[in-house]
């Protein structure tokens, strides 16, 4: 049993998802991932059973562990309870961990999630805030949603939001001392660290590709993780 | 003997839904997207239910987006959540009330993990304690807001104005329901009809006149995958999984689709749009696209709200075909009207989805 089998082993996600697999195929058959990607959880609930670092250490550094949705339909339909969904987010959190993750394209879209999702966390209270929902970023949501962000004020007000205002009510403004007490959760329960890591090792890889990664969503690095697609190899032809 | 066993198997798929006092929770994509939802979904609790449902300005997200994005380690996620219901208890309510099925999701995998793991629940009561000086139990009822609407489906049919009959052919109006997979996937005895037997869509279209249709990817994702869709990189597998679904339901000519997760009905929503501009196909037979609808969208039309309060305009899929069929008295144009009838002007038209103004 190796170093790395031992921090997986102790990720509650890894217990719960794992424990007699009868390598039936099921979750592959009913997974959105493997009709689009060259994924196939089956194999990775193989994989993590050999226990062997080596095996793991492939998958970390691999495209595989981030093709999974985590959309959980493997764990509904596993005649053995199992749930490969968990499985990958006990591999992704390792991954992390390691720095692995920025070895493969898949795992470096992580600098992108983390400036999107994780600081809208900690500036707005929520993980998506309707002020960071441009055509630019999300053109599939068509000119209708254009003309409500360019009428926010009247439209938001009539659906009945209290938009970027205090006290309850849709997209409000949270107030400072809320977002402080989430700030001090984050530090103590390890998600500043977890940021910390994305970033830093974000930036060890950025200067290796010779790209500018700035702080923000302007750089070069941070639109190429968001963008790029190397469709031949991820998915099935 | 046989009924009896029948309804023996049907009660494990019911679900313990609180009566009243509710504590709710706003959810990051339907406030974004569907705010007007939110705000009807509170309405009818309040005004039409005379329910008590408390808000708390402090509550903010579960971190589940987050989470399953994996920007967000599962102890932050835990301990997010336990101040959320910390503050519910501050508040002095035990009924939680989550407006997002990803939270939804969330709360039932913490409270399964507390209950399997009880040194995860104690480690996140240190950290709580640490980070905030807050102490929290956990709620007595768990229920995600389309469980509340089902609860209370006969009530709603009660004081209804409208029904899914279509007005024109005396016929029921044919819905397909497409419900969030993190409600019952994971946890199948905290859904109301698990995750074989989706019910809590379908027996509000029951209760309310409509006719369900089986249609075979009925239990198909819409295609989230968090970060397949939150990075522009990976949307094909998105699209692609919405597209199965819109093909698979198109034989059967629905008349709505009807969802009860934020994020599902803004991907059966947009994803029609980007596949007509990029395919020139829609799945209806003029050119519309087959409206979506909320649950809670749903009953405010049945109970008689104007759709324009209702937010029906943030859609891009036009549900107007839906609200000819349905009878329903509306003013077109006030669709693009602000408050007080101000003029806000028109939205572009998409090049190949038909939109009216």
């Amino acid at each position: 049993m190796g170093k790395l089998f031992d921090k997986l082993n102790s990720d509650v996600r890894f217990i719960e998802g794992i424990k007699a697999c009868i390598n039936c195929g099921t979750c592959t058959a009913i997974c959105p991932a493997a009709e689009v990607y060259n994924y196939d959880p089956r194999s990775i609930a193989n994989l993590v059973q050999t226990r062997d670092d080596s095996v793991i250490e492939e998958l970390l550094r691999g495209d595989s562990i981030w093709y999974c949705g985590e959309c959980m339909s493997c764990k509904t339909r596993c005649p053995r309870q199992n749930a490969p969904g968990m499985i990958i987010q006990a591999l992704r959190k390792l991954s992390i961990e390691t720095g692995l993750f920025v070895e493969s394209e898949k795992g470096r879209q992580q600098l992108s999630l983390k400036r999107m999702i994780g600081e809208s966390i900690l500036e707005t209270g929520y993980c998506v805030h309707f002020d960071h929902t441009s055509l630019d970023m999300f053109p599939e949501q068509g000119p209708m949603w254009q003309w409500v962000r360019d009428n926010r004020e009247e439209v938001l007000a009539k659906v009945g939001a209290n938009y970027r205002k205090h006290g309850p009510g849709a997209i409000r403004e949270v107030e400072k001392k809320d977002l402080d007490e989430l700030h001090r959760i984050f530090e103590i329960t390890g998600g500043m660290d977890w940021f910390d890591k994305i970033e830093e090792h974000s930036v060890r890889k950025a200067e290796e590709m010779k790209k500018d990664i700035g702080t923000d969503k302007s750089s070069t690095y941070f639109k190429d993780v968001y963008t790029i697609n190397n469709q031949e190899k991820h998915t099935r032809s | 003997m046989k009924v009896e066993g029948k309804r023996k198997i049907w009660s494990d798929y019911q679900k313990d839904i609180a009566y009243d006092r509710f504590y709710y929770v706003r959810s990051c994509i339907r406030q974004t997207v569907w705010p007007g939802a939110e705000n009807i979904y509170l309405r009818i609790l309040r005004e039409v239910l005379g329910k008590e449902v408390i808000e708390s300005e402090h509550h903010t997200t579960c971190t589940g987006i987050g989470y399953h994005t994996e920007v967000v380690p599962f102890e932050t996620l835990q301990t997010v959540v336990a101040r959320n219901f910390a503050l519910m208890q501050d508040a002095g309510f035990e009924n939680y009330n989550p407006s997002c099925v990803t939270s939804f999701g969330i709360y039932t995998e913490i409270l399964d993990t507390w209950h399997h793991f009880p040194e995860e629940k104690q480690k996140t009561r240190d950290y709580l304690k640490k980070a905030t000086g807050r102490e929290f139990e956990e709620p007595k009822n768990l229920a995600h807001t389309s469980d509340v609407i089902y609860k209370f489906r006969n009530e709603i049919s009660e004081k209804s104005k409208y029904t899914l009959i279509n007005k024109v052919t005396g016929e029921p109006l044919k819905v397909v329901d497409h419900i969030g997979c993190h409600y019952a996937k994971m946890f199948p005895a905290k859904g109301v009809g698990g995750a074989e037997y989706p019910h809590v869509l379908a027996g509000l279209v029951e209760a309310w006149g409509g006719e369900v249709i089986d249609y075979p990817e009925r239990r198909h994702c819409c295609g989230f995958g968090f970060r397949q869709y939150l990075v522009q990189a990976n949307r094909g597998y998105s699209i692609s999984a919405s597209k199965k679904k819109f093909e698979s339901m198109e034989s059967f000519k629905p008349d709505f689709i009807l969802t009860n997760c934020p994020g599902c009905n803004f991907f059966m929503d947009r994803w029609q749009y980007a596949l007509a501009e990029m395919e020139g196909k829609t799945y209806d037979e003029n050119g519309n696209g087959i409206p979506v609808l909320t649950y809670e969208e749903l009953a405010g039309l049945v109970l008689g709200f104007d759709p324009w309060v209702i937010g029906l305009q943030m859609h891009q899929v036009d549900v107007e075909p839906l609200l000819v069929k349905m009878g329903i008295d509306y003013d077109p144009n006030q669709k693009f009207k602000g408050i007080n009838g101000k003029d806000l002007g028109l939205p572009e038209s998409p090049n190949n989805l038909n939109f009216i103004k």
